[in-house]
């Protein structure tokens, strides 16, 4: 009996690859726990999911650009967070009333971002790697260029959204938590959703099914792109103004939380619950390592051998 | 003689699957030294893949091989084909578009090495381009990518004459002339013959009978992955060739021929599609209603290009195509299928507009159109919610079919799409193509089996890209369509 | 005019786009810095070509084979903080560090043939482990260069600029070794056609391995040399590696696929970046800006070959 139901058991955790990131979030926060002997077990969760809320943002938009297909990644995002950012704080300039002008600021830079990476891609056809390189070289300039010195506060109703707490959750996750869920919905559901899925199996056998591969394509880069500009904004609300390098760590963390997540890199399928379970696990792992006073030199190695496990593991399967 | 005590080459027992298919059955296939074999046979019969064994690059389930006395065991490679002497032209190109002529020769021997390498490769190409294509216009510096595709296949056949540090027994050419004009394939083929009088062996596969009953010594035919004749090619004719190679429609052609009212559809019905090959000038093609037009001739002049453009055909200025299409593809794996979907998702993605509700897709009546569809063309599986790869390869056409079929278009455009289908699968998508047409729909159908122009309303025959012939029903003769595909050339 | 039969020549054009880069920005420099036309004024400008150039080369062995190396600025990064610290203080483990690295990128080539990982996310992965030991050896810039690294970086060369003879050297061995050798063309063959290679009787993984591993060669004379001139090592004194030597393959006429790429032009074109960097130095462009102006000319240079592809296309 225990074989067979092994077996059962392997064959469903094979289909939902979702659930490796989730137990080893469960395993890195238990050990973190048993160290501290229970102590601050709820606030380590707490802070996980605030933190993993950014994270996650920006991981959906990259998940999405990773599953047209190999080749397909953004990595603009940091560039877009901080200019985004800064856009926003100055537009914004720490007045309730203005809030929404700085908003639709970010938001409009997203939209062009995401225009500029795919118009790259697709009038000069290079590939999305080197497309995005070149505009987050230039985003990131705009970013230091406009955003140099900045030291303004976000508005109060922005930092209080970012910061409030409905019985001890953070209001922020759980928004993010719902647009995840209309995420999820739109890739099993809607046409842009099977579209996306689609070219990333077969980008030819999709324009020969009658799939509108420019239209798809473009879509999902400006939605990564707008993701990214809305993770800027509510980034510089919870941490009391933008700042310039304040992108930096998203990218790799956005690539990461797609990997660990059962995204498959090799295109055409993609998992949401996986995001945030790779998502809080990226940030519990951190917390565990500072708990047992590993050096950051360890902790930057460990980040890298897991990234890489985890594709030797998942990726070659797919091949 | 001594030497010919031994065959150059003898495989015995040659068996390979692919799947649920049988690419070959027990295949014995005997070459002597100095001997030119002709291997004929319809499309999928297995010819592909016996040379894919001789060269290495497929190891077969079960046979044996020998080279002269010597066994060749499991190790069998294209590395230990090479030093055994066996040459392999491949149908697909197999030259590296980056490097130059002399550099594609230098990776095809590693004896190529060394102080001086170059000038070696140079000349060694150079020379036997000269000897087997006089007037070739190709020099080993050429860039590869920067040759038009005729002198890439000779620029590859050269370089599997060329001769360094090991012996040349065998050479496998297939399809060796299809790039090539009339002029430079009777090089070529005279080249073969003095070659072979050398002592050197070679088995030519080509759909060109007339090129086969001249240049072999011995002629093999194939069908359904076995060795079903074979006899010097005196006591061939072309006639007796074609008979042992077999008609692969032979029971559906009686029900196909067509009424009057289906030749009348040229006349009644107004005309849907218009257009003119983007590769090549020639006729226009013209599709009417609720026809089966054919679209033949060699692989690789023009059909699919023309089908393609035929499906963008709204968005380009000289393509008439007034109803809504669909695409067939033939090579399922990367042009038709979606691997990681269901058989359901597989057949629902022609059909969006369809599902549609409130923005979402409405997964009953999903499931239900992939239901009813694989009812309609009896799509063998127990679940629609499997995988499409857990169909064989008939089926996943099948679902391919349901996909154009289910959806709102009205022209549907199939690009051979009965590549490696089982022969029972064929005679059901026969009907359904028939049936669909009396109801209005129409189809443009490129085919390489010149049996399935049978179906056909009308024929249009492809050469380089252009239309040079255009067929009604009873004039689509094989040796109608078969003049027109090849050597007009000196006629023209 | 060699412009003009350029022009009408689209293949020609794109050979020469390199040269006619480099000599752009040299003209801008010449026009604005009169000055810097000298032995000592060109030795200042080019300061950075030599580990510019080196880690290009490196880049542009991992690109023939179809792959991208993202790691390449942290592993700069890690050598040159071998060099200061185990190198400098314990030569045998330092040269041991130094070899363990290298079987890194032969193992990271094996990987990538044998498992079929996308280069990428692999070399992502790896950028966190270099940059994790180059911390851990050195978590505050420091440490001190091998002396005879120190010398050789600082040798006198009459008449021509060191780092110009440095260059043509590496121009010349890189071109002679890929680009002329017999067994270069096996390498670039296995990125233009790898099955036609493979139906040719030679392993990819050979071919794979190879050109990781002298990737990981040149990345490492990279970081040596880069701690040559600077003296002392620093975790993230190559950060921005990465994105030069991918810069300068392709400002080089180097493609992404297709196993297309030129040595000479490699290296001309990583001369043209440390050229444009220290010119935008010297014109005072705000330091703002010139990531962007990277970012613009790396554009400037696609959409050019994507106008000459264009040009090519048309019968």
């Amino acid at each position: 009996m225990m074989p067979e139901q092994m077996i059962r058991w392997a064959r469903w955790a094979r289909s939902e690859p979702w659930i490796w990131s989730w137990l080893a979030t469960l395993g890195v926060w238990l050990a973190t726990i048993a160290f501290t002997q229970g102590r601050g077990s709820g606030e380590v969760l707490t802070a996980a999911l605030v933190f993993a809320t950014f994270t996650v943002i920006v991981g959906l938009g990259q998940m999405m650009v990773v599953t047209l297909g190999p080749g397909n990644v953004d990595l603009s995002i940091p560039g877009t967070i901080a200019l985004a950012g800064c856009a926003a704080m100055k537009l914004t300039d720490s007045e309730n009333p203005l809030l929404l002008v700085g908003i639709l600021a970010a938001l409009g830079i997203g939209v062009a971002v995401g225009m500029f990476n795919y118009g790259l891609i697709r009038l000069l056809r290079i590939p999305p790697i080197i497309a995005t390189l070149s505009t987050s070289f230039i985003v990131q300039s705009a970013a230091i260029a406009y955003g140099r010195g900045i030291r303004i506060k976000p508005a109060p109703m922005l930092a209080d959204f970012a910061t409030a707490r409905i019985l001890g959750v953070p209001v922020l996750a759980m928004v993010v938590a719902l647009g995840s869920i209309v995420i999820g919905i739109a890739l099993a559901r809607s046409r842009f959703g099977r579209s996306v899925l689609a070219i990333g199996q077969n980008m030819r056998a999709a324009r020969l099914a009658g799939i509108a591969v420019d239209r798809t394509r473009f879509a999902t880069y400006v939605l990564s792109a707008v993701l990214a500009s809305i993770c800027g904004v509510v980034l510089s609300g919870f941490s009391g103004g933008a700042a310039l390098d304040m992108g930096d760590e998203y990218l790799l963390a956005s690539i990461a939380v797609v990997v660990i997540g059962g995204t498959s890199v090799a295109g055409g399928k993609a998992n949401v619950p996986g995001i945030w379970g790779a998502a809080l696990f990226m940030y519990l792992l951190v917390t565990m390592l500072n708990t047992f006073g590993a050096s950051p030199g360890i902790r930057l190695i460990m980040t890298g051998v897991i990234i890489i496990g985890v594709i030797l593991v998942a990726g070659g399967e797919e091949q | 003689m001594c030497l010919a005590a031994f065959p150059a080459i003898s495989l015995t027992g040659a068996t390979k699957s692919f799947g649920a298919v049988r690419a070959l059955e027990r295949v014995d296939l005997v070459v002597a030294p100095g001997e030119c074999l002709g291997l004929v046979g319809h499309n999928g019969a297995g010819k592909s893949t016996l040379m894919h064994v001789l060269a290495g690059t497929l190891a077969a389930d079960a046979g044996e091989l020998r080279v002269g006395a010597t066994l060749l065991g499991r190790g069998y490679s294209p590395a230990v084909a090479y030093r055994y002497g066996i040459r392999c032209v491949f149908q697909e190109l197999s030259l590296c578009p980056n490097l130059s002529v002399a550099e594609n020769t230098r990776i095809f021997h590693g004896a190529l090495k060394g102080f001086g390498w170059k000038a070696k490769a140079r000349a060694l190409i150079g020379a036997k381009l000269d000897e087997i294509f006089p007037g070739h216009g190709i020099a080993p510096d050429d860039e590869v990518a920067d040759l038009s595709i005729g002198k890439r296949q000779m620029a590859e056949i050269a370089c599997a004459f060329t001769v360094t540090d090991t012996p040349l027994r065998l050479v496998i050419l297939d399809e060796p002339t299809s790039s090539l004009d009339a002029s430079t394939a009777q090089q070529l083929l005279t080249f073969l013959r003095t070659e072979v009088a050398k002592g050197t062996s070679a088995i030519l596969i080509s759909h060109l009978l007339k090129e086969i009953l001249k240049t072999s010594d011995r002629i093999v035919v194939m069908k359904d992955g076995k060795a079903v004749d074979a006899r010097p090619a005196a006591q061939f004719t072309r006639d007796t060739l074609v008979a042992a190679m077999g008609t692969v429609g032979e029971h559906g052609k009686a029900e196909a021929a067509p009424g009057a009212k289906r030749s009348a559809l040229r006349a009644s019905q107004p005309v849907v599609i218009r257009a003119k090959p983007h590769t090549g000038g020639g006729q226009e093609l013209l599709v009417h209603r609720g026809e089966v037009v054919g679209l033949a001739g060699l692989a690789g002049h023009g059909q699919t290009r023309m089908l393609l453009q035929l499906f963008d055909g709204g968005r380009l200025a000289d393509t008439t195509v007034s109803e809504p299409v669909a695409f067939i593809a033939g090579d399922r794996q990367t042009d038709g299928v979606f691997p990681l979907w269901s058989i359901a998702r597989n057949i629902s993605i022609g059909s969006f507009a369809t599902l549609l509700s409130g923005g979402l897709l409405n997964i009953q009546k999903e499931d239900a159109l992939a239901q009813s569809w694989r009812d309609k063309i009896g799509i063998r599986t127990p679940d629609i919610g499997n995988p499409i790869l857990s169909l064989s390869g008939g089926n996943q056409q099948k679902a391919l079919f349901a996909r154009a079929l289910a959806s709102l278009a009205r022209i549907v455009l199939m690009d051979d799409p009965m590549r490696g289908v089982d022969v029972g699968t064929k005679q059901e998508v026969y009907e359904l193509i028939r049936a669909e047409a009396e109801a209005g729909r129409t189809f443009v159908w490129y085919t390489t089996e010149l049996d399935e122009l049978a179906y056909c309303d009308h024929t249009y025959v492809f050469r380089n890209g252009a239309i040079v012939a255009g067929l009604g029903q009873a004039e689509a003769t094989e040796e109608r369509v078969l003049a027109s595909s090849f050597h007009e050339d000196s006629a023209a | 005019m060699i412009g003009l039969t350029a022009v009408s020549n689209p293949k020609l054009l794109r050979s020469i786009l390199p040269a006619l880069s480099l000599a752009l920005v040299l003209g801008a420099i010449f026009i604005k810095l009169p000055t810097a036309m000298s032995y000592f004024g060109l030795n200042l400008l080019l300061q950075y070509a030599v580990p510019i150039a080196l880690a290009t080369v490196a880049q542009m062995f991992v690109i023939t084979v179809n792959d991208l190396d993202l790691s390449m600025g942290a592993y700069v990064g890690l050598v040159a903080c071998i060099g200061a610290t185990l190198l400098h203080d314990n030569p045998p483990l330092g040269v041991l560090a130094l070899a363990a690295c290298l079987a890194a990128y032969a193992v990271m080539g094996a990987a990538v043939q044998l498992r079929g990982l996308p280069s990428i996310v692999l070399t992502l992965g790896m950028s966190f482990v270099w940059s994790g030991f180059a911390v851990l050896l050195l978590s505050t810039p420091g440490g001190h260069a091998p002396d005879w690294l120190h010398n050789l970086m600082a040798l006198p060369v009459p008449v021509v600029p060191f780092p110009i003879v440095a260059a043509a050297v590496i121009a010349c061995v890189v071109e002679l070794g890929l680009m002329r050798s017999s067994f270069g063309v096996i390498l670039r063959g296995a990125g233009g056609n790898s099955k036609a290679v493979a139906r040719a009787g030679w392993s990819l993984l050979a071919a794979k391995v190879a050109m990781f591993t002298l990737a990981g060669v040149f990345g490492m004379l990279a970081g040596l040399s880069l701690l040559g001139l600077t003296g002392a090592g620093d975790a993230h004194i190559a950060d921005r590696y990465t994105l030069y030597s991918i810069a300068g393959v392709i400002l080089g006429g180097g493609e992404f696929v297709g196993g297309r790429v030129s040595p000479a032009g490699a290296v001309l074109g990583a001369l043209t970046l440390a050229l444009a960097n220290s010119f935008l130095n010297f014109l005072h462009i705000s330091p703002d800006w010139q990531i962007g102006a990277q970012g613009a000319i790396l554009i400037l240079v696609l959409a050019l070959r994507a106008l000459i592809g264009a040009m090519e296309r048309r019968p």
